[in-house]
């Protein structure tokens, strides 16, 4: 078959540096966020939470609370013994008997000051009877403590496979080839474990949410949340309502990345709700709350690698024991992610995954940015690196030889196509722009630099029919109001559907006006705001809407011109004839239906209307993880350039390069955006970012001061990206995303710099200077 | 107790309690919500404002003390209903994303640009490395400060 796919749109706007249309709110400072909201007569929320990491409750006395003036509602989990989770029902919305980490909320109070459901939490008395913790995922899968005696019962999604009497709350596994075979083929192994401990989101904004129930029995709540309808989904499903009685609104989301995915902490301050209607009640987390709310897993890796002397890699074998925290609810997801994409974006003709989410008396592990992606690059970006080594091979030349290219299949089987995207032009422009190989001089004599590269690769982690919609609505003077119900949290969606919308209207984007906030009773269909997925679902939902309201407007015109619909054409503020341009109507005579002059009209107001679903794809075989479960995919590679200290092990980033293809790039400033802001994200956790716990399991980074994250002070001197433009053929733009990707491979590319430096390989994350002085000690 | 004081040109009067702290009283009484609470201990700076001409972390000031002082917040910089130029210049270098960190940037930017008009990179990391910002990855706001600089008449 010859054929080629040809855009059917235009390019006029997409890939034009626009201004961010959410600018003038952000730097007045009128931009609402939901704890900017009040209410007249407004409640304030207060959470007593388990001092504990694990135990029974015993008894809560909430007597002396209730006895507190101003003291509105007081709710325990008795009184909302729901469990709520999107992938596995595991997490209830207050505890109801027992707790299973520091921080878990076993009561609420609502109260007219937040300063007296502060002092009531203080007099709600609870009894505990301690259980025996449980720090390390490894352990747990001895089975000796059950976290969840019950998980067995627990609802779920058929794709997930729990082994509930090893805390296992899903075991992927990938069975591709024969991976005995290929190690007897291979001219050397290579083994390691690699580790990284929990991270934190940190979004500046914390988790935020305002519930108010009226007794009409229609609940409407103000969430800081990326994903409305799904909110609107798992709150309806928990408290055991109709869809069309939860109303959600998300304003602007001061920091998402993952965190305010789902659903979190809504349900406390709707249960209070539920106990006092009519009422708000705004409950907003202090930061210590924030960080127990939710954070990254930790994982334990093992990776070994089988290559010929050349360096084609024939087998792989690998163990991802994810620490999952107390609840699993989304990081079933992670755990499975992480297990389909392993290896990467490279061919491994035999491979085994197992991938287990484990639980613990963490923190829950939840979505992060990239979410499985980051843990599992550590480890296998990581190992290749060794692989090198071992080879005497460069680590780049390596990944280039292994990189899947079209006509391979990756670990699920899946074909990779010409429009998948190219790993390989990106791992050659990274190593380009951060001039691999070429030494640079430090700054001191007892100082070295050194350079690394690391490929990546993520699709959206998705259900198979996690579908976008879209409105179009033509206003009197044929200006437009569109719809669709991805969340800003900062990534510039808003701005980057008007470019694609003028695009696909051929009307310039001042004549549209994208409508904000997000609300659930008022939009349109939207799974999430997750990803990396909207400008490839919601692209495709607005092409279908745009076009269904150009349909509409030529087939009004049609009749009044006496022209076939086909030949007419819509651009700007005119529909004309192809053939005869100066024969046209104006858009503003024809979008509210057509009137003649003796007052007789037809057609109607124009409004586009566009759904799309993923096509093709289906659920993993569970014993073999062969399926279709992504619809597309992002490449990249990312380098570190790196200056140490040999007396301090201190590290000092010089560079970070970055090289995405994300297919076309709607608007390169917000994309510009997305890689430093996520470069600087996966810097983090590469250098000095952890959740630390006690030995008795309490956790010690509470705080910005105990959990630091970058500041202006931490980042590089010279940040570098650029992108390679493989038109997506399954979307209309040819766009996909790049939210997520740029936090990815910044760890095992600053780990192979160090290698560069120093010739020592550090497997745990942080890389912290006491691991590295330590290194360089061992290696004397 | 009542506490006086002006807040962007406005003389303001409120009943505060002692232990209530200037973001508290500028947000939930004042409707003043530019100022954002981060973290409520000092560490994040999306609660800056300037009082006295100095940029301050106004959920460790406690009320009281801002009897009789000068404070700008956010609200207060656009006049005439046009924006300031340090307003323009974050625009122009994209220099926020979630925007939840922006008004304690500008804070922070506009008493730094008061005092020193044309701050070199390290200046402008010392003064602004009290506030963080997840989102952005810090190179495009150290870009807005130059840029806010040159429109304000500092830099060449
Ligand atoms: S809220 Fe004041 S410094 Fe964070
Ligand atoms: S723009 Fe989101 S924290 Fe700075």
């Amino acid at each position: 078959m010859n054929y080629k796919y040809q855009s059917p749109i235009k390019f006029k706007y997409v890939g034009k540096p626009m201004k961010r249309v959410d600018a003038i709110e952000k730097v007045t400072g009128s931009a609402k966020f939901v704890t900017d909201m009040f209410f007249p007569n407004m409640l304030y929320a207060a959470v007593k939470r388990s001092p504990i990491p694990h135990g029974l409750i015993k008894k809560i006395d909430i007597s002396k609370a209730k006895a507190l003036p101003g003291v509105r509602a007081i709710v325990t989990g008795k009184d909302v013994p729901y469990r709520q989770g999107i992938y596995l029902v595991d997490r209830p919305i207050i505890t109801m008997d027992r707790v299973r980490y520091v921080g878990e909320p076993v009561a609420a109070v609502a109260a007219d000051t937040l300063e007296i459901a502060r002092q009531a939490v203080e007099l709600i008395e609870v009894e505990y009877e301690e259980l025996p913790v449980v720090q390390d995922p490894r352990e747990s899968m001895k089975g000796e403590v059950l976290i969840h005696p019950d998980l067995a019962n627990y609802e779920r999604l058929p794709i997930y496979n729990i082994e509930p009497e090893k805390n296992v709350f899903h075991h992927h596994k990938t069975r591709k080839g024969d991976v005995e075979k290929g190690f007897k083929e291979a001219d050397l192994i290579v083994e390691g474990d690699y580790s990284l401990p929990q991270i934190y989101h940190a979004p500046l904004e914390p988790h935020a949410a305002i519930a108010y129930w009226d007794l009409n029995g229609k609940l409407t709540v103000w969430s800081s949340a990326q994903s409305p309808f799904t909110l609107r989904n798992l709150i309806a499903y928990a408290f055991k309502i109709p869809r069309h009685k939860v109303r959600v609104i998300a304003p602007y989301v001061g920091g998402g990345f993952g965190g305010k995915a789902g659903i979190n902490m809504e349900g406390i301050v709707i249960a209070l709700a539920e106990k006092i209607k009519n009422r708000h009640i705004k409950l907003v987390y202090t930061r210590e709350e924030d960080i127990s709310a939710v954070v990254r897993q930790g994982m334990y890796a093992h990776i070994k690698t089988g290559v010929k002397k050349d360096g084609t890699i024939v087998a792989m074998e690998a163990t991802l024991i994810f620490d999952g925290g107390a609840y699993a609810e989304y990081g079933t997801n992670v755990v499975r992610a992480a297990g389909y994409t392993l290896p990467g974006g490279y061919y491994v003709p035999n491979l085994k995954t197992d991938s287990y989410g484990v639980y613990t008396n963490h923190f829950l592990g939840g979505a992060f940015r990239g979410f499985g992606h980051g843990e599992l690059h550590w480890a296998t970006e990581r190992n290749l690196d060794e692989v090198a080594q071992k080879l005497g091979m460069d680590p780049l030349e390596l990944r280039l030889k292994n990189v899947l290219k079209p006509g391979l299949t990756n670990s699920m089987g899946q074909k990779i196509h010409h429009d998948t995207g190219d790993m390989e032009a990106c791992l050659k422009k990274a190593a380009e722009l951060i001039e691999y190989g070429k030494k640079s001089k430090p700054s001191g004599p007892r100082k070295v630099r050194g350079k690394g590269i690391a490929g990546l690769v993520k699709a959206p982690a998705m259900p198979t029919n996690a579908g976008s919609s879209v409105i179009i609505k033509f206003t009197e003077d044929a200006t437009v109001t569109l719809q669709a119900s991805i969340q800003e949290i900062g990534q510039g969606f808003n701005t980057a559907i008007i470019q694609m919308a003028a695009d696909a209207l051929h009307i310039p984007p001042d004549k549209i006006h994208f409508v904000t906030p997000n609300d659930t009773d008022l939009n349109p269909y939207e799974w999430q705001t997750v990803a990396s997925r909207a400008l490839w679902t919601v692209g495709n939902a607005l092409y279908r809407a745009a076009e269904d309201a150009l349909d509409q407007i030529k087939n009004i015109a049609s009749q009044v011109l006496g022209v076939a619909p086909h030949n007419l054409e819509v651009e700007d503020d005119k529909v004309f004839v192809k053939y005869r341009p100066e024969i046209y109507l104006l858009l503003k005579d024809v979008v509210m239906g057509y009137t003649y002059p003796d007052g007789h009209a037809i057609g109607g107001p124009v409004i586009g209307r566009g759904s799309f679903v993923p096509e093709m794809l289906t659920n993993l075989d569970l014993e073999t993880g062969q399926g279709n479960a992504a619809a597309e995919w992002t490449f990249g590679a990312e380098a570190a350039e790196v200056e140490i200290d040999f007396d301090t092990g201190e590290i000092t980033i010089i560079q970070l390069v970055g090289v995405f293809d994300a297919g076309t790039i709607i608007n390169p400033i917000t994309a510009g955006g997305q890689v430093v802001g996520g470069m600087i994200q996966g810097m983090g956790p590469a250098l000095f970012e952890g959740i630390k716990y006690d030995e008795k399991c309490n956790p010690l980074t509470v705080s910005f001061t105990d959990y630091k994250i970058p500041t202006i002070a931490d980042i590089p001197e010279k940040i570098k990206y650029d992108f390679v433009e493989t038109f997506e053929e399954s979307s209309p733009f040819g766009a996909k995303g790049v939210g997520e990707h740029p936090m990815i491979s910044v760890p095992p590319a600053i780990a192979s710099a160090i290698y560069d430096a120093l010739g020592i390989n550090l497997r745990d994350l942080p890389l912290t200077p006491d691991k590295i002085l330590k290194a360089i000690e061992n290696k004397k | 107790m009542k506490i006086k004081f002006i807040v962007n040109n406005e003389n303001v009067e409120v009943e505060v309690k002692p232990n209530e702290t200037l973001l508290d009283v500028l947000r939930e009484k004042l409707f003043l919500t530019g100022a954002k609470e981060g973290c409520g201990n000092g560490e994040c700076g999306a609660c800056t404002v300037i009082l006295n001409g100095k940029p301050v972390n106004s959920c460790l000031v406690l009320a009281p003390e801002a009897d009789g002082a000068v404070i700008e917040t956010v609200e207060g910089l656009s006049k005439n209903n046009k924006l300031h130029p340090i307003q323009e210049a974050f625009i122009e270098a994209t220099a926020f994303q979630c925007g939840f960190c922006t008004p304690g940037f500008i804070m922070s930017t506009k008493a730094m640009l008061e005092k020193i008009p044309n701050p070199s990179n390290e200046v402008i990391i010392e003064r602004l490395s009290g506030n963080l910002c997840r989102c952005t990855g810090y190179a495009v706001i150290i870009d807005a400060v130059k840029l806010a600089a040159q429109k304000m008449g500092g830099a060449k």
